[in-house]
């Protein structure tokens, strides 16, 4: 595989990785979720899912011993919908099915030693934590899941979302079944 | 501060030439959370110059700014949901040179944070928009939203009280009737002038999603307000009633592509409204046609240049604002790199296009990482609609003589800012070597951005909103 496309390939991952991480955060971002930036990450996460796809495809098939996390990723996000705030159905564009549940915060990519999203003042300055306004992340999902024996990660404390080594497990993802939307 | 001579042809702006200078600079210098303070400061605006302030509480943070239609008053919204209004100094002889400065006329609290019980939401009270009406009696009026809720607030003036009531003394007590021995008519007396907001309609429980824009129309009977999916025309007089006009919801919302991200009414066709999307395209709409008008009569859309593709694409080509020109014949629409000017009469591709900041193309990521690329720049006419004006990073704003072609960079900053002082053009230095005055685009401030602007409606006057400082600048000929 040339430099270049693998050059590609991981700035399309780490955009992807990116874009989670702030679809996540706008969550709990005060006055709710924002319809038209919501729209705008999941355009960005599709462009680079089609890049990182396409030179996946040239790349061959995966290695594997990354399964088990591809799938604990897959059901991570397929239980999310479970966890965004119920009474806040009408107004989720179709990320929401992509979103990873907060037991499994696939954050930055190593390489991203600082999420300025989520540092910035303007955006922490009014977080109202633990009270009603925010998602009851810890809460168990109802949701049925793909594999129920799977161990979870505890729920993260809202407004972390880098843990290293967490997009290695996104990388191995076959994103046809992420994002089953698109 | 002198007026410009007479004989200046139309058309041309003189601020080109460098000879803007700042009239004055407002700063709210009070944080509007006490515990931050470390001095006790009464709570009141001041419009010196001499407060430093480091640090700038968010609620401060202005979010809006526009001037009325004759130019008089000028609003600023900010995100703690408050609106302070500035008024023209009158002209004096005595002062000639005062003329031209705008001091803080009102000052109220026009939204405040909601709770939606149902959703688990908090709403925000940060002012998205303010819009005045025309002025049609001694009161001024305006229309401020935030997120969900649009008022139509009156600003009126106090300068006469009555006093010498019978059944009641000067404080408001009342008097024993007993007392009374002879009866008065109560005169009014002049008192301090008082300015007062009174919320006259609130129109509320109209939007799902948040509210990004309003638009009185020509007419001064309805407006519209405009949100994520949904356009609503309201009768100023009724608030408990509007008319849904544009509905782009689809059935399914797994298969949304596309959102609304402004519109406005054509100033002088009470018929017609124009709204932009998050694709870059502009819908004209015309309300004669059908009651719902999901139909555009025109579509202004420019197709993508293939070669400059990026995983950022759709970003930015989202616009984020949308003004017709005074004259109706243009609009103008701002989306992320460059202000873009249309003839009404051509929908296949821009009349005018004008790089804002085109550096910034080739750091398209980071300022995805650090969030800028959302950042929504608004844009505005002149008066003649000779000039347009933009905002940037780095509290700088960019200015485009249609018909001159120029451009100029200015900065509004306190550094740069005495009183009287005169603008010195800016530049940016895009690669290999930088010169004395220039300065890198690696250098640029992101965190000072220039999003809000508005142009006096006949003279050269605009108003700059730099986070929590406003400036205001007018052009001077010798």
């Amino acid at each position: 595989m040339s430099a270049a496309i693998m050059e590609v390939n991981a700035e399309a991952r780490r955009i992807l990785a990116v874009s989670i991480s702030k679809l996540y955060a706008s969550r709990t971002q005060r006055g709710g979720l924002r319809l038209h930036r919501s729209l705008l990450l999941s355009l960005v996460m599709k462009s680079a899912r089609d890049i990182y796809h396409s030179s996946r495809e040239s790349e061959g098939p995966p290695v594997g011993g990354e399964q088990p996390s591809t799938e604990e990723a897959m059901d991570a996000c397929s239980g999310c919908p479970g966890e965004a705030n119920p009474g806040h159905r009408e107004p989720q564009p179709e990320p929401e099915s992509v979103e990873p549940a907060p037991e499994d915060p696939e954050g930055c990519d190593g390489e991203i030693t600082e999420d300025k999203e989520n540092r910035s003042p303007a955006r922490q300055s009014r977080k109202r934590r633990g009270k009603a306004s925010a998602a009851p992340d810890f809460l168990p999902s109802k949701r049925a899941r793909l594999e129920p024996g799977e161990e979870r990660y505890a729920a993260a404390p809202l407004g972390s979302c880098c843990r290293a080594g967490a997009v290695d497990s996104l990388s191995a993802l076959s994103l046809n079944r992420v994002i089953p939307a698109f | 501060m002198r007026l410009p001579p007479a004989t200046r042809p139309e058309g041309s702006c003189p601020a080109l030439h460098a000879r803007t200078r700042l009239v004055c600079r407002f700063q709210d210098p009070e944080p509007a959370d006490l515990s931050m303070e470390e001095e006790s400061d009464t709570r009141k605006i001041n419009n010196s110059f001499l407060r430093d302030h480091n640090y700038a509480t968010e609620a401060d943070i202005i979010s809006t700014v526009e001037f009325n239609s004759s130019g008089e008053l000028l609003a600023t919204g900010d995100k703690g949901g408050r609106v302070v209004v500035f008024q023209r100094e009158q002209e004096s002889k005595s002062q000639p040179q005062r003329r031209g400065e705008y001091n803080v006329y009102s000052t109220f609290q026009s939204h405040e944070p909601e709770f939606d019980y149902l959703k688990s939401l908090e709403i925000e009270e940060k002012i998205n928009k303010i819009k005045w009406l025309p002025q049609q009696n001694a009161a001024y009026f305006l229309l401020s939203t935030n997120d969900k809720t649009v008022k139509l607030w009156k600003i009126s003036e106090r300068d006469k009280r009555p006093e010498g009531y019978n059944l009641k003394d000067e404080d408001g007590r009342i008097r024993d009737p007993s007392t009374i021995t002879s009866l008065r008519v109560p005169v009014l007396q002049p008192m301090d002038l008082m300015v007062e907001a009174t919320a006259r309609r609130i129109f509320s429980n109209a939007h799902t999603y948040h509210i990004n824009s309003i638009s009185v129309n020509s007419d001064l009977q309805t407006f519209i307000s405009t949100d994520d999916l949904r356009v609503n025309l309201w009768n100023l007089e009724i608030t408990d009633r509007s008319f849904n006009i544009v509905d782009i919801k689809p059935a399914n919302m797994e298969e949304l592509t596309e959102v609304i991200t402004s519109a406005e009414f054509h100033p002088q066709q009470c018929h017609t409204f124009a709204y932009s999307s998050s694709k870059g395209s502009i819908r004209l709409c015309d309300m004669r046609q059908a009651a719902l008008c999901d139909k555009h009569c025109k579509y202004f859309e420019e197709p993508e240049d293939p070669s400059t593709r990026s995983f950022f694409s759709e970003i930015i080509s989202s616009i984020s604002d949308v003004k017709f020109s005074h004259n109706g014949r243009y609009l103008m629409t701002r989306d992320y790199l460059t202000v873009k000017v249309w003839d009404l009469q051509m929908e296949n591709k821009p009349l005018e296009t004008y790089q804002v900041h085109d550096y910034l193309r080739g750091k398209l990521c980071s300022l995805y990482e650090n969030d800028c690329i959302f950042d929504k720049f608004e844009c505005v006419w002149n008066g003649s609609d000779s000039v347009i004006m933009t905002g940037s990073y780095n509290n700088f704003f960019r200015m485009f003589d249609r018909n001159t072609k120029r451009d100029v960079t200015l900065e509004a900053s306190r550094e740069n800012s005495k009183p009287r002082a005169i603008l010195k053009p800016r530049k940016v230095c895009v690669g290999g070597k930088r010169r004395k005055d220039e300065i890198s685009v690696d250098s640029l401030d992101f965190s000072k951005k220039i999003l809000h602007t508005t142009w006096h409606p006949h003279e050269n006057i605009i108003a700059v909103a730099a986070t929590n400082n406003l400036y205001i600048f007018q052009d001077k000929v010798n």
